[in-house]
């Protein structure tokens, strides 16, 4: 099981989720730079948080046609697991792997917060029963306000496609959505950060529970190590 | 020739930018005020005249970067083609 975290200019969360997947899960994890056009192999591909290209246009706008998206989206059409985090779900979004859009918090602050997140019934992979009722994880965002057309959430409703929702809504998302995935289960999107909850200082160590999750449709022995 | 991408939130899609600001604008005395869009602009200079395939590559160009059709829409205006 290998891990890839991309790695754009602006990107702030890459060594975040690297030490996410390599010491607190304990699994092969390497960097992939935005310019290969190869993920390596990877089995899990990580688009991590920050404000990658300077987030110039919209977030994620640039990063999308860097040349390692092509490499993520011909991974994701194979089948392969993405997880974008933050900046990484924007660009997700961005690049059409996911649905939707990210904008500017209905607030217009920026929000740095721990946040309590109700899990979803969202499939094999992300479920109450693998996770809990619960997850406690921080976010950082000034653009997590999540938009789609009513067509649209009415299909991300009908699909299960929501992984997560804020227990208090902090940024207007429709809905209180925190994290979806796409309609075939393999590519996941949140702007809350499970890699910034893992270490003993973090707020929660609820990150490890969240990423075995994503793991376990692909490696349904990462949760048996778990236990 | 010049060229001007406009580019603006869809008219359904909440504005918060533009809520702000029009709070603003009405605490310095505007009256009357019935909605703020805050979009942006996008100023092009190319060589080369205006063509039905040039149109073409400029609308694509406007999606797939300049806008997300998600949540914006763009219109452009070409000057001295």
């Amino acid at each position: 099981m290998n891990i890839a975290v991309l790695q754009f200019p602006g990107s702030n969360c890459d060594q975040d989720a690297f030490h996410l997947f390599s010491s607190g899960l304990g699994l092969p994890t390497s960097y992939v730079w935005h310019k290969d056009t190869s993920v390596g192999g990877a089995d899990l591909v990580v688009v991590p948080g920050g404000f990658s290209y300077g987030d110039y246009l919209r977030c994620g706008a640039i990063a999308r046609f860097s040349p390692v998206m092509g490499a993520v989206r011909e991974h994701a059409e194979r089948g392969g697991l993405v997880l974008g985090i933050c900046n990484g779900f924007q660009i997700l979004c961005e690049a059409g792997l996911l649905p939707g859009a990210l904008i500017r918090n209905s607030s217009l602050e920026y929000r740095c917060m721990t946040c309590e997140l109700v899990v979803e019934e969202a499939g094999p992979a992300f479920n109450t029963r693998l996770i809990g009722k619960r997850v406690s994880l921080p976010i950082g965002h000034g653009e997590g306000n999540f938009r789609i057309d009513a067509a649209g959430l009415e299909r991300l409703e009908s699909n299960h496609q929501v992984l997560l929702r804020y227990a208090e809504n902090p940024n207007g998302s429709l809905s209180s959505i925190a994290g979806i995935r796409n309609e075939e289960g393999n590519v996941f999107g949140m702007m809350p950060h499970p890699d910034r909850a893992f270490e003993r200082f973090h707020p929660s160590q609820d990150g490890l529970v969240v990423a075995r999750a994503v793991l376990s449709l692909r490696f349904p022995e990462i949760l048996r190590e778990s236990a | 020739m010049k060229i001007k991408v406009f580019v603006t939130p869809k008219k359904n899609v909440l504005d918060p930018q533009g809520v702000a600001v029009g709070h603003a604008l009405e605490s310095l005395g505007l009256g009357g005020l019935k909605g703020t869009r805050v979009g942006k602009v996008v100023e092009l200079e190319i060589e080369g005249a205006d063509s039905p395939q040039f149109r073409a590559q400029l609308d694509k160009l406007c999606r797939d970067l300049l806008s997300n059709p998600v949540i914006e829409d763009y219109h452009y205006e070409i000057a001295g083609g």
